[in-house]
């Protein structure tokens, strides 16, 4: 028999559980976060409940159908142009009148609605009763209770999608405006009625009162169309501001007559997250705190990480000795060893570091502190001329920068977004704590740990200056009003954060094993191959790594651009095939100064003459602010669709770091230090 | 201005029309009431409905809110 297929929507206000409904439906293991904006691209998963095909679309947040920021738009033209078969709307039982807001607006859509109430164990235990009976009575919408981080009520939620699909019957349903409001929405569904292209589309009713709305995208529609004159009289006799805000209260009004009736009690109390956000938004400890809670983490990824570094660097050494026994063809030899091993080996010895570095970000995602550091953040947000929204896509960029960037959908003002997305590469990001913790760790010693945090320190002060001198400069504009929802508190549990370490590690290994596997084996091949002129054979022991093969020919000629900052040619090199990811930086540098996977002959042939402490930390500042890595750069060429402003970023990137690396390394050597 | 752990009830605001529109819908409706949990040099964290928002400086002195 051929399957039924539907498509359903998850759809509701931020932070109520959407995507953990969607990866307890589908069994996808989506990002989940305790902080709004986590999604912010639509995702589709699959289901086949009974008979029935269901592909399941994970919406952004979105507290209307109004958008105002990139997310919501993508929630609001899936919603409304693509007409899902129902829509599911997630429903934060703890928060019923706000939530219920986005279901007037659905009702009014004319969308067919299942209303997910989720989180109703916490709103029960609270001492709230709904009745969900009078609730589907009221509204006219099935209702039903889930719990999603426990998967509870999933089968329920389908059973009813399904009969609603086979329903077929539709109506919508109206909210009452009161008089004044009703006349004006009766004259616009005169003249809207006659455009049979918009009528065909969208409900009539629902057309007028969005232009009453103002939703720009609605008034855009009509410019288009056949009626817009007509329209646009009947909209110049009214003050839009009234009519705007006059709407949603009436939206409101409609819910808080209806809401005594299906809840008792339903109010919420001071709690346990009111605690805790007495002392993180205090004016004096607000960011001592975060600075401490970011080198708490800090510590973490060093000091945890060293034992299990040990694993890993005898993992590789094993290896090493298997191929050395093993290998007897000197070419392919050469290549596992010196290549491959050496290379990715220099790479995942730092596994330990990324993996706790990415669960130091999970715990701080999941536990609902995001949105607090935003608003702590907000005054010296506000001083660079961006607002407290930007923060969060910048720390975000401690992970990696490519999903921080997206996450910039959230931020409304597009000047503000320009900003937050141009600087964030400058957020030091894990692809190159390798970097650091090889170099720091070689020169540094005991101080390694102060230099790296020192290294991340200049990343975002140099991400701060950059925005307020664009903000000042080519992007001007003053920041933007700042409102954000501060989410309850959740305890992270440990499997909840170990999943999503072991999501975002696993990127890392992947990557290691596919782009940084590639890059040092393309290293390897250019160091492999004689120079012009020269007369050896092909991988051998006397050319490699060496200036006599190509890769020395092709450094040599780079040399004298990174020359003034004490660098020679292998280290140019490094620098260049890192635009393809960063490790491979390090990764290179292991195969060019040949020094197998161990960690530690590397170190010791830098630091026996190969540099010195001085350009060490030059190039440590080079790499945090060189043009980043090629999956970065297309991100910000995607979201800013600029290639003007994707070149600009690249250029000042290159150009900053060079001017610093050369002031480190000049004045370093002019007082004589490190030498 | 408010100060912390004042109660209000919200009469006006004197914002843009998207703006407006966008307060109202996250709760901030005329009437609503208004609680501070904190006030730091005019950024506020505040609960309307049982939700608690941080608003910026220059949007909490758009919220004109009265006794009650």
């Amino acid at each position: 028999m051929e399957k039924k297929k539907i498509t359903i929507a998850l759809a509701g206000n931020p932070n109520v559980g959407k995507t953990t409904l969607f990866n307890a439906i589908t069994g996808a293991r989506q990002h989940v976060g305790n902080w709004p904006g986590v999604t912010v691209e639509k995702k589709t998963g699959k289901r086949t409940y009974k008979d029935t095909e269901i592909e399941v679309v994970d919406l952004p947040g979105t507290y209307s159908l109004t958008a105002y920021s990139l997310d919501e738009v993508v929630a609001r033209d899936y919603v409304v142009e693509e007409i899902p078969d129902v829509v599911v709307q997630i429903v934060d039982a703890t928060n019923l009148e706000r939530n219920l807001y986005l279901t007037t607006q659905l009702m009014e859509l004319g969308s067919k609605v299942v209303i997910a109430l989720n989180m109703w164990d916490l709103a029960e235990s609270r001492g709230d009763k709904i009745d969900t009976r009078k609730m589907e009575d009221f509204l006219e919408i099935p209702v039903v209770k889930t719990v999603a981080n426990r998967a509870e009520g999933i089968d329920a939620l389908l059973e009813e999608v399904v009969r609603e699909v086979d329903k077929g019957e539709h109506h919508e349903h109206e909210v009452s405006y009161g008089d004044d409001i009703e006349k004006k929405i009766i004259e616009l569904e005169g003249i809207v009625g006659k455009d049979s292209a918009l009528s065909g589309k969208y409900p009539v009713r629902w057309l007028s009162v969005k232009l009453l709305d103002g939703d720009e995208n609605i008034l855009e529609k009509i410019e288009g169309s056949s009626v817009a004159t007509q329209v646009n009289s009947v909209l110049s006799t009214i003050k839009k501001d009234d009519y705007e805000a006059a709407m949603a209260e009436k939206r409101y009004e409609t819910i808080n007559t209806v809401l005594p009736q299906i809840c008792v009690k339903c109010v919420n109390e001071v709690t346990f997250s009111d605690m805790i956000d007495r002392a993180v938004t205090n004016k004096y400890l607000g960011i001592p705190i975060f600075l401490a809670m970011m080198w708490a983490a800090f510590e973490v990824t060093f000091t945890v990480a060293t034992p299990l570094m040990e694993f890993v660097d005898m993992f590789f050494g094993w290896l090493a000795g298997v191929v050395a026994q093993s290998i007897t063809n000197p070419v392919l030899g050469s290549l596992l060893g010196d290549g491959i091993i050496a290379g990715v080996g220099s790479v995942m010895i730092f596994l330990p570091n990324i993996l706790l570095l990415f669960l130091m970000i999970s715990l701080l995602e999941d536990s609902g502190y995001m949105a607090r550091a935003a608003f702590v953040m907000d005054k010296l947000m506000y001083k660079i001329g961006l607002n407290g929204g930007s923060f969060i896509p910048l720390l975000m960029g401690f992970g990696c920068n490519v999903p921080a960037i997206m996450a910039t959908r959230t931020i409304e003002d597009e000047k503000e977004r320009l900003v937050t997305i141009l600087v964030n590469p400058f957020i030091s990001c894990g692809a190159r704590l390798p970097v650091y913790l090889m170099l720091a760790g070689a020169f540094f010693g005991r101080n390694a740990g102060t230099v790296i945090f020192g290294i991340y320190i200049l990343g975002i002060i140099v991400a701060i200056l950059s925005a307020k001198l664009i903000r000042g400069t080519v992007v001007k504009g003053k920041p933007s009003p700042f409102i954000m929802e501060l989410p309850p508190y959740r305890l992270p549990t440990l499997k909840a954060s170990a999943i999503h370490m072991w999501e975002k590690g696993s990127i890392y290994l992947k990557k290691a094993g596919t782009i940084i596997l590639a890059g040092v084996v393309f290293v390897w091949l250019l160091s492999a191959i004689p120079a012009p002129g020269v007369d050896a054979a092909f991988a051998s022991e006397e050319i490699l790594g060496t200036e006599d093969s190509l890769i020395g020919v092709l450094g040599h000629i780079i040399e004298p651009l990174v020359a003034p900052l004490g660098f020679d040619w292998k280290v140019a090199v490094a620098l260049v095939f890192g635009f393809i990811a960063k490790e491979i930086v390090i990764g290179s540098m292991g195969v060019l100064y040949g020094t197998g996977e161990d960690e530690d002959a590397l170190a010791e042939i830098l630091t026996a003459g190969a540099m010195t402490p001085l350009t060490a930390l030059g190039l440590m500042v080079f790499t945090l602010l060189y043009v980043p890595c090629i999956a970065c750069v297309g991100v910000v060429k995607k979201e800013t669709g600029s290639w003007k402003w994707t070149l600009f970023m690249m250029v000042y990137g290159t150009a900053l770091a060079w001017i610093a690396a050369f002031l480190i390394y000049r004045i370093g050597t002019a007082i004589g230090w490190g030498l | 201005m408010m100060p912390e752990g004042k109660e209000g009830k919200v009469v006006s605001i004197n914002a843009g029309q998207g703006l407006k529109r966008r307060l109202v819908e996250m709760g901030f409706c005329e009437g609503s009431l208004v609680t501070v949990h904190r006030s730091e040099r005019g950024a506020l964290v505040v609960v309307v409905n049982g939700i608690k928002y941080a608003l910026g400086k220059g949007l909490a002195t758009k919220i004109m809110v009265s006794d009650c």
